[in-house]
């Protein structure tokens, strides 16, 4: 396995840190009663974008095991682990949108954006429901209309919070080219 | 070559990687064994950098190209290598929250001695050696936050020292302290090295408090470059620190202003050891009789009534003890004392940011609780210590309407209002770049037009100025005066004695959750009592006043600080 | 520390045990449950969950909010699956014994509900075991112990750091929060969904952004202060394996084994007393 830099390694650290504290604290109600969305999700597809499939995977296993943690209800494997694929698929895109360099834009800013779609369709489509089929045995009809609602939410809320984070992100880059004071 | 040399310089130059000409030039610079240095300088002066380099996070961190040789410990500091150079070197950060990284005080100071596979038997008995050093070791299972700010630096340097380093580099450890515990530190430091003979570089630029204790030799930097190297003394005397943007203690400006003629021989650099002859302290005596005394300004009437406020957290700590704080209208004051001492929380209180207190809170004369957090915000503007944790807009134009677009103001007239507030904070020039092309004074400006832009009557001001050099302190400050001047109440919680001496006529002292003073800013420094309860630290221009024998030591403040602003301004 | 595992000191047998061997014994109690739907084995599994928490000196108030959330989490699944697949039982034990009949297609039947009473042993199985090592390990062993059933130590660090640096973000989304907020963000339900996403993002981009400053800092720190040097690095709060230890380890193993063979001789992951 290739070494992490320990910028990376600090970054997990703190991208866990940051997905913990949104996931656990931060309730935004949603149209639904008596649930709230799920912003961390909106931060991890930013980290993943910045720092790395690695490093996306490794914070959405961290942070979403310590949140299952701090709850007591036992560890649920199979959603700790759908988190840290979509991580990893966000890492993935890393170079197709190139947010080191500042250089976002309108194209880059799809294409975070049909990745981060399909990441959720993925992760809470696929991964999540095919687990608890192993693990619980749960009826396929019961976790696709979890899928589903799951996925949509979460690709609205990464669709806002992530994109606007990695627009932000994108600004504070040195860029080529000059400012003039008007 | 001198075997006691430990650092180095020989010809060195660094050019940073994404720069276009070189940080440093022509550095020649040797720190022997058992010296104490310190290196000051404005910012952007190349301090930092060549603090890097001694570390070796030039060129490990930060890529780069060197010229000439740096050696340390007799070794070339590139074979050393980072990890070489930490066995040498120990660096105590200016972030101390930023270097705490074990999620006690003993794994902190255990963390280097954990990446040398030291076996934990060893590592137990040698961290808690090293706690007694520094005093720490009655904290050894606390986590971070539940330490205070110069117990946090002790476990830096315990950290650092956990290797038996030859060199301990400070960068800026006066930064993030209160006054009482900035001396505690140079104290601290003082007897570190005298116990473990190691050489001393201290980075900063409050020179005045790096001379609480002696200093062997100070090299000041300007523009890559060292304008001088020798003993303090001697650069005190001259006019250097003042041309390359450093303050000079207060009580050498105040000498100066007196005409007094400066000499090595009197050392000036040590003010327990300060030598006057009589007729020196004539002169000083007989410039304060000349100087016309300042005028109190007139009383307004009250903005802000705040009567026996007590208040208690949910999680049981009684942070306000029956306060009594009453602002005028048009006022310039500063809010001071040690951390936990209730001045944040009794901001927290005025903005509506924790509610359920009892006592009285009134703004002209209106209930505050009868409004929301939203609502108090367009009366009492409250401004965050860092810039970046209030900024969430790309363009600055953006950043300052956000209040107003909240509130539902048409397009038209946020137009108007932003842009005339942009004016009135120097940045409408810039209206249009994004807010990551400003320096951090600037951003500074954004945050406080995207709260003035609301019109509120006061502003809260947590440490405006905190972790800035003379240069950026004074224009910040000169900027709040002159809103102040325009009618806005202004309202500072700071540490910063320079700055409430400076700026602010009056200043209200919290500790333990009262008020213990509320008098001139003049009158608490001149106060040994309430110096010494809320951890300030006394002027040394009380010392200098008692040393020519001039009576009124808060008076004496009073007209250097008024002649002073004549001269800067 | 703010407690945010509810770690809970006591002395007991379970707080004596490394936090190395506590973890292991959980991954492999969860995978033992995880993987069998052998009815007896989890009521054994359930049992001795129940027996090791008494061990444990924990009580049940420490621990009853943690208990609560779990409870409902749980009863609201089973209505779920119910509600999505009321005959889910009868495909999976291939017998239909009707019991009662509520209206339309749910049937209540005796495999639906003993499909119920399995799902729930596998919950019942597992959570005492999670709740036990989150109140007997102190999170300062975490890391130590990730490395110590050989996960890198450079990943386990980051764990570390996760846990460091929790109080701190927690104190600053507070705090942004609060500034914003005197601003005029509106995040109560009577904004729109999108509104309210918009306007959280005023308090996530300062704090993400700020977050991310502070990863060069603290990598520096790091850094200056040798960390990632070696292939190996040693823990303060490292503890040596005592014969607790190697028990509990032995124990859990024992039961893994017993999990994957009933799967084995069974055939399938089932009990199924439905075919004599």
């Amino acid at each position: 396995m290739k070494k992490f830099s320990i910028k990376t390694i600090v970054a997990i650290g703190i991208g866990a840190a940051l997905f913990f504290v949104l996931g656990r604290f931060v309730a935004i109600p949603s149209p639904v009663p008596n649930t709230n969305i799920s912003i961390q999700y909106g931060v991890l597809a930013f980290v993943s974008a910045v720092y790395g499939p690695i490093a996306g995977m490794l914070v959405g296993l961290i942070g979403h095991t310590l949140i299952d943690f701090s709850y007591g209800w036992g560890v649920w494997w199979s959603w700790v682990i759908a988190s840290g694929v979509f991580g990893l698929i966000m890492g993935l895109g890393t170079h197709a949108w190139k947010l080191e360099e500042g250089e976002l834009g309108r194209k880059g800013l799809i294409k975070f954006n049909v990745v981060q779609v399909l990441g959720h369709i993925v992760c809470w489509g696929l991964v999540a429901p095919v687990l608890d089929i192993l693990i619980y045995k749960e009826p396929i009809e019961k976790l696709f209309a979890q899928g589903l609602l799951s996925s949509v939410a979460n690709a609205v809320t990464t669709a806002i919070v992530g994109s606007l984070l990695c627009v932000a992100y994108a600004a504070t880059k040195p860029k080529t080219g000059s400012l003039d004071k008007e | 070559m001198d075997k006691d040399i430990v650092i180095s310089f020989e010809n060195f130059g660094f050019q940073y990687k994404a720069q276009a000409k070189p940080t440093l030039y022509d550095i020649n610079l040797q720190i022997r064994k058992g010296e104490k240095v310190l290196i000051a300088g404005p910012s952007g002066c190349g301090k930092s950098t060549l603090a890097h380099c001694i570390n070796g996070l030039i060129p490990a961190s930060y890529p780069g190209t060197v010229t000439g040789k740096l050696t340390i410990g007799g070794k070339n500091a590139l074979e050393l290598g980072l990890f070489g150079l930490s066995q040498l070197v120990g660096t105590v950060l200016q972030d101390s929250d930023g270097q705490f990284i074990g999620l006690t005080v003993a794994e902190d100071i255990a963390f280097a001695l954990e990446n040398d596979c030291v076996p934990t038997a060893q590592m137990r008995r040698r961290v808690e050696e090293v706690a007694k050093l520094v005093d720490v070791e009655r904290v050894l299972q606390h986590a971070p936050h539940e330490i205070s700010g110069g117990q946090k630096q002790r476990v830096s340097l315990a950290g650092v020292m956990v290797n038996q380093v030859d060199v301990l580099l400070f960068d800026e450890p006066l930064a993030n302290l209160d006054p009482a515990t900035g001396k505690q530190a140079i104290t601290l430091i003082d007897e570190i090295q005298k116990q473990t003979g190691c050489a001393v570089v201290i980075i900063e630029h409050r020179l005045e408090d790096v001379l609480y204790r002696r200093i062997d030799r100070t090299v000041v930097m300007g523009e890559g470059r060292i304008l001088y190297d020798g003993d303090p003394d001697t650069l005190l005397c001259g006019g250097l620190l003042q041309e390359s943007g450093i303050r000079e203690p207060l009580y050498v400006t105040a000498l100066k202003y007196a005409g007094v003629a400066l000499t090595p021989d009197m050392h000036p650099a040590f003010l327990p050891e300060l030598w006057l002859s009589p007729d020196q302290k004539r002169q000083v005596a007989d410039w304060f009789a000349a100087q016309p005394a300042p005028q109190a300004a007139e009383e307004a009437p009250i903005l802000l009534r705040a009567e026996n406020i007590d208040f208690t957290y949910a999680a049981g700590h009684h942070a306000l003890k029956g306060v009594t704080a009453n602002i005028r209208r048009g006022e310039m004051v500063s809010i001071v004392g040690t951390n936990g001492a209730g001045k944040s929380t009794f901001s927290k209180v005025v903005c509506g940011f924790e509610t359920g207190q009892a006592g009285v809170l009134e703004l002209n004369g209106v209930d505050l609780n009868t409004y929301s957090i939203k609502e108090r915000a367009d009366h009492i503007g409250y401004v965050m210590q860092n810039p970046n944790q209030m900024i969430s807009k790309v363009q600055i134009f953006d950043e300052v309407a956000l209040g107003l677009r909240n509130r539902g103001v048409p397009e038209q007239e946020i137009r108007e209002r932003v842009e005339e507030t942009l004016k009135i904070c120097g940045l409408y020039p810039f209206r249009n770049w994004p807010v990551s092309a400003l320096s951090y004074g600037q951003k500074k400006r954004v945050t406080i037009a995207a709260i003035l832009v609301l019109r509120p009557e006061i502003i809260l001001l947590d440490e405006p100025t905190a972790g800035q050099d003379f240069k950026h302190y004074t224009e910040i400050m000169d900027f709040l005066a002159s809103l102040n001047r325009q009618g806005v109440t202004v309202v500072l919680i700071t540490h910063d004695m320079h700055l409430m001496l400076e700026y602010t006529p009056r200043a209200v002292v919290f500790h333990d959750g009262r008020v213990i003073a509320d008098k001139s800013a003049a009158q608490v420094l001149n106060d040994p009592e309430t110096v010494a309860a809320a951890h300030l630290k006394e002027t040394s221009l009380y010392h200098l006043s008692q040393l020519c024998g001039i009576e009124e030591p808060e008076e004496f403040t009073r007209r250097f600080i008024a002649r002073d602003r004549e001269v800067r301004s | 520390m703010i407690n945010l595992f509810n770690y809970i000191e006591r002395k007991s047998p379970i707080h004596r045990l490394t936090g190395a061997s506590k973890l292991l014994c959980l991954v492999l109690w969860s995978l033992a449950a995880m993987t069998s739907f052998y009815t007896p084995l989890l009521a054994v599994l359930t049992v001795g969950a129940v027996l090791l928490f008494r061990l444990s000196r924990i009580r049940i108030k420490d621990i009853s909010f943690m208990l609560g959330a779990t409870m409902v989490f749980m009863v609201l699944n089973n209505v779920l699956i119910f509600l999505f697949s009321p005959q889910h039982g009868v495909s999976i034990y291939g017998t239909r014994t009707v019991l009662f009949t509520i209206a339309g297609p749910y049937v209540v039947t005796a495999e639906q509900l003993f499909y119920h009473l399995n799902v729930i042993l596998k919950y019942l199985c597992t959570i005492p075991i999670v709740l036990l090592f989150v109140s007997t390990t102190n999170p300062s062993e975490f890391a130590a112990s990730l490395n110590r059933i050989g996960i890198s130590y450079r990943i386990s660090y980051a764990v570390a750091l996760a846990l460091r640096y929790i109080p701190d973000i927690q104190r600053e989304y507070h705090d942004i929060s609060l500034a914003q907020q005197a601003r005029g963000m509106e995040m109560s339900k009577k904004a729109s969904l999108i509104r309210r996403l918009k306007s959280v993002s005023g308090i996530l981009i300062p704090l993400v952004l700020s977050s991310m400053e502070r990863i060069d800092t603290i990598s520096n720190a790091m850094e200056l202060r040798g960390f990632g040097k070696g292939r190996k690095r040693t823990w303060y709060q490292g503890r040596k394996f005592s014969k607790g230890d190697i028990l509990a380890i032995a124990v859990c193993v024992a039961l893994m084994a017993v999990s994957l063979g009933l799967t084995i001789w069974n055939g399938n992951r089932f009990y199924n007393p439905f075919i004599a």
